[in-house]
């Protein structure tokens, strides 16, 4: 009896999650079929079965190179994210296991430097990239993005570092573990899926940045939010060879996105788990 | 000994962020408030003097400034309502046993991986588009009158539409929050009998409070320079309907090219932000503390 | 495995970077049908100037014209040629930021290029963008509606006419609107159309000593006309609409009448994307009688930041892009109706593109008849028909844009709007120095 209610709970809470699952999902799904249509077919109306021609995919490919966009794209996203990670451990540990009072005001204050918006500073930002040769470089927009990201990527460390229990160090300590061996042997297996997931949001948080990327950018260092804004309002609908075009875009994103899925939730608390 | 050893070594593990960050902070700063002081127009560069305090008042007087402002808070505040609100609900069905848990999962925070422009294209064009968007596909199916939405409502369109965006965050932060609830405790309080909501109220929202300020102290920076999805959508109109304070300096900035108008528009924008972070710093420093 | 696609990826972009020492110049342009087919016959190209590599950055419009401005503004250097508009041609040509086009070659012809679109891309009488493409707006409307609305089309309606003619053709219970006009915000969406328009109704955006008009009675008339005719015959959502949601509705038949871009005609009569091909006709933008009309004047042209090293390089693209020899070769590839339009008198002269393009006669008359450097029935201290070509007007336009979005969207009154806009103007202004 109790078995039967609770089948019946699972199947009621299954239909539900997967409805609402399904109407989140949907604007991407529907980008996904869009980009399967003709441009006819695009404005004709409703319909989730497309007639399954690749002609925007040709055309998208056609008129810019995809590959050497995303090639950009990887570069970017993960470059900026290592050298973040970098910056960012150290402090991050220290502020987590050596604290003092101002700690929480340093944190805070580098939440604080990513409130400046971004159009204010355009014009000296690019000032500051054409003196040092850096406009259309993927250095300087690595530089650039790992800036931008650094605090949140600290933030992030320092929540999940503090959850690693004190005394565990002492102990380590106790046992004549130097400080190189107390990172190695201790620290980092218990650091791992923190930072692990701090990479993974900093990746995605980094390949979805579309302003810089398209302002400091021209050839070389493009990567596909350039590529989208050569295809948004063109002259004409083209909502097949646009819908191709993002589908392209945050492919790439979203596959890493589903396979880690597991890595990215359990980093992701920022403290909010006791 | 040690102590002091560490916390040198602390300083030093420190300092090279802190250091980037500092310098990435006060040199555009620096820049900016430089340039908020002068009259300079991008595409008049002989035309460089003194501005004193002009721009400033210039910017503060433009008849969008104070809607602009207000229109920023509700698209904080509403995309916050949204996505916490829903976050939990989402949060909690996902917490239920039930098949195919994972790619349900997978479904709910795909929205996350969309770049922003991508997102705002797509709902503008065929969710949204009053002509051949699906919502008027659905209207025209009932016979009723397709909403034009970008029109009636912008500003309820565009957090709609950054609330999209932002729900698997909240959703995937609470649920984790959620998850981590020991079952004994949640048993114990059924065997109470406690009802569900009682318990919802005595035991989960205690227990999430944390995960809820975590999402609205990120949300909200992040929030406060949402300006790509109304450039795409409704460029701030009709009327000034949706301009929020980034998008009047992006106004200002790359359609008047008005440098020193943006540079005060931004000095201004982070003075509001240091403001509204204030509060809410003290308020989720607190809860973070505990 | 990470480190290595960074370290590969570095390897990448240095040896792009030594490959281009074959002189290669990087051209900004926008992402509209006739610029990306040119990219796609750069062969020809670059078979005949095997030394000259071509990088394109294609860019939608507004992204477009914010990268090229801020580049060239702060001399970033990043392109040699950039794809600019006659908005922008007379500002940068003051500023000495364009290179003055005098080496485009022997066979260049100069003297083909229409004189309306010349004169729009020239100061001093020195030429500073080849046009690529050039076009002006007129009336597109359904011939079949028409018959039924038991009415015939003029070759130079009036604005009366039109009003008229649109509310008979509308048929809400079949979907037919009337008319589609522009009427999402922005300098270049609303503000294009509206502007012309007001142009035809007399009125001026400044009067010679800069003071701005929308207080001025011409003004009233304009913008109530226009919401008028927009509430009993145009579209539903019509605030949110610009140049492509109308060239859809029209292609699907659920307009009677589009008031638009000259090119949005070989869009219009292409049977491939457009239900109503074989029905349209074309008429001269509408007046009032005054002497001038509605219609605007608009080239997408070639320019050659004045900061570039490989200004040889970068002219000889331009000439090949610009020239006749362009222009036969998308004949002989795609057809003579696929060729960038407006930019030389001989292609109109040409009897073969006479007969692909119905429309050629009065896109031309279209473009004849406007006149940047005399846009209106009042003098004006300015130049541009559909705009101001003055650095404050991008922002200013749009801001206007938005105030009239708000009337047609019925969240605003005309009288609002139009001091709204007066308000905004004075304000502008007066911080730029125009009012003293």
């Amino acid at each position: 009896m109790a078995r039967a209610v609770s089948t019946r709970r699972k199947i009621g809470f299954t239909v539900a999650a997967w409805v609402v699952a399904l109407l989140i999902f949907f604007p991407i799904l529907y980008t996904i079929i869009t980009s399967f249509k003709s441009e006819t077919e695009a404005i004709a109306g409703f319909s989730l079965v497309p007639s399954g021609t690749l002609e925007s995919y040709a055309e998208v490919q056609a008129q810019s190179n995809y590959f050497k966009f995303f090639l950009n794209s990887v570069v970017i996203a993960v470059g900026s994210t290592i050298l973040a990670l970098l910056i960012a451990i150290p402090a991050a540990w220290s502020m987590a296991f050596s604290p003092t009072k101002r700690t929480k005001d340093i944190l805070m204050w580098m939440l604080s430097t990513k409130m400046m918006p971004a159009v204010a500073v355009l014009v000296p930002i690019y000032l500051i990239f054409r003196d040092a040769n850096l406009l259309d470089t993927r250095i300087g927009l690595t530089v650039m993005l790992m800036l931008i990201n650094l605090p949140i990527v600290v933030w992030m460390l320092y929540t999940y570092f503090r959850e690693i229990p004190g005394e565990i160090l002492e102990a380590a300590r106790m046992d004549g573990a130097t400080l190189w061996g107390e990172i190695v042997h201790v620290l980092t297996p218990m650091a791992v899926p923190g930072i692990a997931s701090t990479m993974l949001l900093n990746i995605i948080l980094a390949w979805n940045e579309a302003f810089w990327t398209i302002r400091l950018t021209t050839t070389n260092a493009a990567p596909l939010t350039a590529f989208i804004a050569s295809f948004s309002s063109p002259q004409g609908l083209f909502w097949a060879k646009l819908s191709a075009a993002s589908t392209l875009a945050i492919a790439p994103i979203l596959i890493m996105g589903w396979f880690s899925q597991r890595q990215l939730v359990r980093g992701l608390t920022f403290g909010a788990v006791k | 000994m040690a102590t002091r050893q560490t916390s040198s070594l602390a300083r030093l593990m420190m300092a090279p962020s802190v250091i980037l960050l500092f310098i990435w902070m006060i040199v555009p700063l620096a820049m900016t408030l430089w340039f908020s002081f002068q009259n300079y127009n991008l595409l008049n560069p002989a035309n460089v003097s003194f501005a004193g305090l002009f721009n400033y008042k210039f910017f503060y007087t433009d008849p969008a400034f104070f809607q602009s402002i207000w229109n920023t808070l509700v698209l904080v505040v509403g995309v916050l309502l949204i996505t916490v609100v829903g976050g939990i609900a989402l949060a909690l069905l996902l917490d239920q046993p039930m098949f195919g848990q994972g790619i349900v999962r997978i479904l709910v925070i795909s929205p996350f991986f969309v770049m922003p422009p991508v997102a705002a294209l797509v709902w503008k064009n065929m969710i949204m588009h009053p002509g051949y968007g699906v919502f008027a596909d659905i209207a025209k199916f009932f016979g009723a009158q397709p909403v034009d939405w970008f029109a009636q409502y912008p500003l309820f369109s565009i957090i709609i539409i950054v609330a999209w965006q932002w729900l698997p965050f909240a959703t995937l932060i609470l649920l984790t929050a959620l998850q981590s609830l020991d079952g004994e405790q949640k048993e114990a309080a059924e065997m109470d009998g406690a009802g569900f909501v009682s318990r919802f109220i005595y035991l989960t929202i205690p227990h999430i409070s944390r995960a809820i300020t975590v999402v609205i102290l990120i949300q909200t920076i992040f929030l406060l320079g949402v300006y790509a999805e109304i450039l795409v959508t409704t460029n701030g109109g009709p009327g000034y309907a949706s301009t929020n304070l980034p998008f009047l300096i992006y106004r200002t900035a790359l359609l008047g090219y008005d440098v020193g108008g943006a540079s005060a528009g931004g000095i201004i924008a982070v003075i509001l932000a240091n403001i509204v972070a204030f509060f809410l710093m003290r308020a989720v420093g607190k809860n973070l503390d505990k | 495995m990470k480190l290595n696609t960074l370290f590969l990826g570095l390897c990448g972009a240095s040896a792009l970077a030594f490959a281009a020492h074959a002189e290669t110049i990087t051209i900004a342009t926008v992402n509209n049908g006739d610029m990306v087919r040119m990219q796609k016959l750069t062969d020809d190209f670059t078979a005949k100037n095997p030394d000259i590599q071509l990088e394109w950055v294609t860019l939608e419009e507004n992204v477009l014209r914010e990268r090229v401005t801020t580049d060239i503004a702060t001399k970033g250097g990043q392109y040699d040629v950039m794809t600019i508009g006659t908005y922008e041609v007379p500002i940068w040509a003051k500023q000495q930021w364009l290179l003055p086009l005098d080496n485009l070659g022997a066979d260049y012809d100069a003297a083909d290029i229409i004189p309306a679109i010349a004169g729009g891309l020239s100061a001093d009488g020195k030429l500073y963008a080849a046009p690529f493409y050039g076009e002006s707006s007129f009336v597109m409307y359904r011939k079949d509606l028409m018959e039924k609305a038991g009415l015939t089309m003029p070759d130079a309606p009036t604005w009366d006419f039109i009003a008229d003619a649109a509310r008979k053709m509308t048929d809400r219970a079949a979907d037919i609107n009337g008319i589609c006009l522009r009427g999402k915000a922005g300098w270049g969406e609303n503000m294009a159309f509206l502007t012309a328009m007001s142009n035809s109704f007399g009125a001026r955006w400044f009067d010679e000593k800069w003071q701005p008009q929308f207080d001025q009675p011409e003004w009233k008339k304009t913008l109530q006309f226009y919401v008028d005719l927009m509430k009993d015959a145009g579209p539903s959502g019509a605030s949110s609409n610009g140049f492509n949601e109308n060239l859809a509705l029209f292609q699907q038949g659920k307009c009677g009448m589009w008031i638009d871009a000259t090119v949005a005609a070989s869009f219009v009569s292409n049977p491939k994307d457009s239900t109503v091909a074989d029905k349209v006709g074309y008429a001269l933008a509408p007046d009032t009688g005054l002497g001038k009309r509605g219609n605007w004047l608009w080239a997408w042209s070639l320019g050659i930041p004045a900061g570039t090293q490989k200004a040889e390089a970068a002219q000889k693209f331009v000439s090949w892009a610009t020239g006749k020899g362009y222009l036969d070769l998308v004949a002989s590839k795609e057809g003579w109706a696929n060729v960038p339009p407006g930019t030389r008198t001989s292609l109109y002269n040409n009897p073969e593109y006479q007969k692909a393009a119905p429309f050629a006669k009065m896109t031309l008359d279209s473009i004849n008849s406007a006149d940047p450097t005399k846009p209106t029935v009042k003098p004006v201290p300015y130049v541009g028909v559909q705009f101001v070509a003055i650095p404050e007007f991008q922002g200013l336009g749009t801001t206007v844009g938005q105030l009239f979005s708000a009337a047609l969207a019925g969240q605003s009154s005309v009288d609002d709007a139009l001091a709204g806009a007066q308000t905004a103007a004075v304000r502008e202004m007066t911080r730029a120095g125009y009012i003293k």
